[in-house]
């Protein structure tokens, strides 16, 4: 299947405007609940100032890093392995769970799966994994991708959950309440997490000093499914790692403030050695990111410590949805990422931006996000990926303004037939004039206003 | 103080009644202003549609018009801060640095530059402010939303200084608007939308305009006012610091 | 070669010059005059609720109190009488049915409403979460204004396994409509003790 660019994409999402206004509004909310934490301390932008600079830090030293964590993992008994790219990420899981012969599989939160297409494989090998938080158990019942990396289910009204829980859960037709469907959700759960052997998790944070993994979530779930389970495995991209324990402070003040306003997150797990009897394994996984960290460019995408603040402050995203982007991360850093995974599937991307620079504003880690998809422009442009009639007309403009008696000509002419002829610009072949009217031409320009009243 | 008066190519094409108002102002403020005949364009259309390789003529041209001037000053945000960010020329480097460090957007020319205390200008209209992201975020023209830093306003600043003015803020007070340059087309579904968005905002504020620093949001702005036969108009800035209506 | 190897050579190939970590000053960091007040109000914006009370003596009635009204009582508080050593080795089956547990915290943070439970204080990893009611005693000396100070306090490497916890689980992922209990906890409370 085709899958539509962001534009395309976008329009249809669009075509339901009182949903996208829902959603716009919702994730602006998101954002203004985002401000008023940030507002609340004083130390902000400091705060973000030493996010930056411990993980540009990081990145300048992440090999030594890397075996510094694996070190310490190792010494507390956890099994860590490495995987090259997504197939290799899901093979590693899949054999474990091959190993142990488990059936019983819960996963709460992990972008870094949805980026391997872990849920497809999985189910392909006959196995069926239940994620656990409820955003994602919402989507993985509709055969859904998450839309939003923090709100997995925000393109999604409360009668869709209904619907599906009536389906799936056989909940009251109809009953569309928020605390109702929750709780239904919660007794469905809970008797996976109790009967659950093997636990899948993500990995916010990994401390190199220490050899331990992070996991932040609200609900709960990382902790009911890894404390129930005789397995953990939690899965990270290598750019997780942070030097030390007490750098903990600054991405935990910064994240769950940056993400949905809230202080710090309900939990904030810190794993090192697996309980006594339990086994844990980490895997370590890199899918293009050592690509990425070669491009000095776009190497300071992998600060990013996935708050989605950018989501929800761009004013694109609130109007297309996550799914218009095709891809598991979505919003300003995804259009940033993506192309690296894969430049011409992910093409669009950086043009779904106006250049705001909102995005980079809120960045907690500061990452010049928006700078970055107007560099990742030229790259595409100058590797092939665009439209061949979008690259013969701006090569055309281009010659046209480096030529100004050219220009000075075409300006004349335009205007002249703009109002001569309106009906040549004024129709639907004009992408501008399908929703808003043309500028009314002036007979003289500023430049033949300036010959008549001021050169003498 | 002598001016070289920056116009970019949609404004001397399609609004030239705002780089007539930016002469003017800048005149009556004491400026001696001329005008280069031979400029074009700053090349951002090109740039921000990844083909700021294709340029170089258009890069030439721009710095062949304004390489002997002390101060340069244009009506547009966004075409300021795309000479301040990416003019370079690989034979020119020394006048295209010059230049990017001596080009100025009208507000901040007057309040940084001039540092002008008050104007002769009366508009006696409601008013709303749209924040051009390139002037805001990029310029730093006034402060942001998302930032926590003193707030200040350069635009807001001068428009004070007009006599019977009535400024109103939309809810969002620094939301993008959706032209995006070539986005207003490519991504013509979301850009309208936006702009639609941001139309409805200044609307609830009944006010008769909608003012900026930048004529390309507020081309898309307008554009989208007269489709909806609104009663509210887009207005350069310059326009109104340069009105004198009684 | 293995994928261990192409990846850290990969990294060490490909990343930046050497930048050096910043100097973490806590002079520029927020500091409250009143801990208890500020971690009270954050805790009860966080959907729990915090109760001063002045000593230990005024505790020790309510486990058994709760227990008389008929409900799954564990307590993991030496100060609050024995302790339910018997959780330890029971699996989340079993635990699904607790009502009630009273578990000892480290430390609390103004700011966020955070506590630190290390491992060793819930008997159980599983307890803090699968209970319905979550009940966190702690001194009032042991607050700290933020995270800063907290994980200068706390040595996450002490143990297998530790956790801040700020108020019962929840969810808004319907609509952003704030649900208490998502798969944890309905509620939690905080005593704070002196």
């Amino acid at each position: 299947m085709k899958v539509q660019d962001h534009a395309s994409a976008a329009a249809a999402f669009i075509a339901d405007e009182p949903r996208t206004d829902w959603h716009d509004e919702t994730l602006w909310w998101v954002r203004q609940k985002r401000d008023k934490a940030a507002h609340g301390l004083p130390e902000w932008e400091q705060l973000r100032s030493w996010a930056s600079q411990i993980k540009d830090h990081t990145l300048s030293h992440l090999d030594h890093y890397l075996e510094e964590f694996e070190k310490n993992a190792l010494a507390n008994g956890v099994q860590v392995h490495w995987a090259e790219d997504g197939a290799a990420h899901n093979r590693i899981i899949h054999n474990i769970i091959r190993n142990h012969s488990i059936q019983r599989i819960v996963k709460s939160k992990s972008m870094l799966t949805e980026e391997c297409h872990f849920n497809e494989y999985i189910r392909e090998q006959g196995v069926e994994v239940v994620d656990t938080d409820l955003g994602e158990r919402i989507v993985q019942f509709r055969n859904e991708p998450p839309s939003h990396i923090v709100l997995p289910a925000i393109h999604l009204k409360k009668q869709d959950v209904s619907e599906t829980f009536h389906e799936h859960l056989q909940t009251e037709k109809g009953n569309n309440d928020p605390q109702y469907l929750t709780a239904a959700a919660r007794v469905h759960l809970r008797d996976k997490f109790v009967h659950s052997e093997l636990a899948i998790t993500g990995v916010n944070f990994a401390v190199a000093e220490t050899g331990a993994v992070v996991v932040c979530t609200n609900e709960g779930n990382a902790d009911m499914g890894t404390h129930s389970a005789r397995v953990h495995i939690a899965c990270m991209g290598f750019e997780k790692i942070i030097p030390k324990a007490e750098h903990l402070s600054v991405f935990l003040r910064l994240l769950a403030r940056s993400a949905t306003g809230q202080p710090i997150t309900t939990y904030s797990s810190i794993f090192r050695k697996p309980r006594p009897g339990q086994e844990m394994h980490i895997v370590i996984v890199d899918n293009g990111r050592s690509r990425q960290l070669g491009r000095p460019d776009f190497r300071n995408s992998l600060k990013c410590i996935r708050c989605a603040a950018c989501f929800n402050t761009c004013p694109v995203y609130r109007r297309s949805g996550g799914h218009s982007y095709h891809t598991a991360v979505a919003g300003p850093i995804g259009s940033i990422l993506n192309p690296n995974l894969d430049m011409k599937a992910n093409a669009d991307l950086p043009f779904a931006s106006t250049l705001c620079g909102s995005c980079s504003n809120v960045c907690p880690v500061k990452i010049d996000i928006h700078e970055q998809l107007w560099k990742w422009r030229q790259v595409l442009v100058k590797e092939g990926y665009v439209a061949p009639a979008k690259k013969l007309g701006l090569q055309g403009m281009a010659w046209l303004l480096a030529h100004p008696a050219v220009y000075r000509l075409a300006g004349k002419t335009g205007r002249w037939v703009m109002r001569r002829m309106p009906f040549l610009v004024n129709n639907r072949l004009n992408p501008w004039y399908k929703q808003r009217e043309m500028p009314t031409p002036p007979a003289q320009s500023f430049r033949d206003w300036y010959l008549k009243n001021r050169k003498s | 103080m002598k001016v070289a008066l920056f116009v970019p190519c949609y404004i001397d094409q399609f609004y030239p009644g705002v780089a007539v108002a930016t002469m003017e102002l800048l005149e009556k403020l004491g400026c001696t202003v001329t005008f280069p005949m031979n400029q074009t364009c700053c090349g951002q259309p090109m740039a921000n549609s990844g083909f700021a390789s294709a340029s170089a003529g258009c890069d030439k041209n721009f710095i062949a018009s304004f390489r002997d001037a002390e101060y340069i000053v244009g009506p547009s945000g966004s075409c300021v801060l795309h000479i301040k960010e990416h003019l370079h020329h690989h034979e020119e480097e020394a006048a295209a640095t010059k230049i990017r460090q001596g080009i100025y957007e009208l507000t901040e020319f007057l309040t940084d530059v001039l540092q002008v205390k008050e104007l002769p200008a009366r508009f006696p209209h409601r008013v709303g402010l749209h924040n051009s992201c390139h002037g805001q975020r990029g310029l730093h023209l006034s402060s942001m939303s998302e930032r926590v830093l003193p707030s200040y306003s350069k635009p807001e600043q001068l428009l004070q200084m007009v006599e019977g003015i009535e400024l109103l803020k939309p809810k969002r007070v620094d939301e993008c608007c959706g032209f995006g340059g070539t986005f207003c087309v490519f991504e013509e579904a979301v850009s309208v939308k936006m702009g639609k968005d941001r139309v409805q905002e200044h609307e609830d504020n009944a006010v008769d305009f909608i003012t900026g620093v930048d004529m390309s949001c507020l081309m898309h702005l307008d554009g989208i006012l007269r489709r909806k036969q609104s009663r509210t108009r887009a207005i350069h800035i310059a326009e109104i610091l340069n009105a004198n209506i009684r | 070669m293995s994928a261990r190897h192409h990846i850290i050579k990969a990294v060490a190939d490909n990343k930046p010059a050497f930048v050096p970590l910043p100097d973490i000053n806590l002079d520029q960091v927020t500091g409250y005059d009143d801990l208890a007040a500020q971690f009270a109000t954050v805790v009860q914006s966080i959907g729990g609720q915090v109760v001063p009370v002045p000593g230990w003596e005024a505790l020790k009635p309510l486990p058994q109190a709760e227990r008389a009204a008929g409900k799954w009582v564990v307590n993991a508080v030496p100060e609050l009488g024995a302790t339910d050593q018997e959780v330890s080795s029971m699996d989340a089956v079993q635990l699904a049915g607790v009502d009630m547990a009273f578990v000892p915290g480290t430390l609390g943070v103004a700011e966020n409403g955070a506590v630190w439970l290390y491992e060793s204080q819930m008997i159980n990893r599983l307890l803090p979460f699968i209970c319905q009611q979550l009940v966190l005693v702690l001194e009032r000396k042991a607050l700290v204004a933020t995270m800063h100070q907290a994980l200068l306090q706390v040595d996450t490497a002490r143990e297998g396994y530790g956790v801040f916890i700020a108020g019962p689980s929840k969810t808004a992922d319907i609509e952003q409509s704030l649900v208490i209990g998502a798969h944890g906890p309905v509620g939690l409370t905080v005593y704070l003790i002196g």
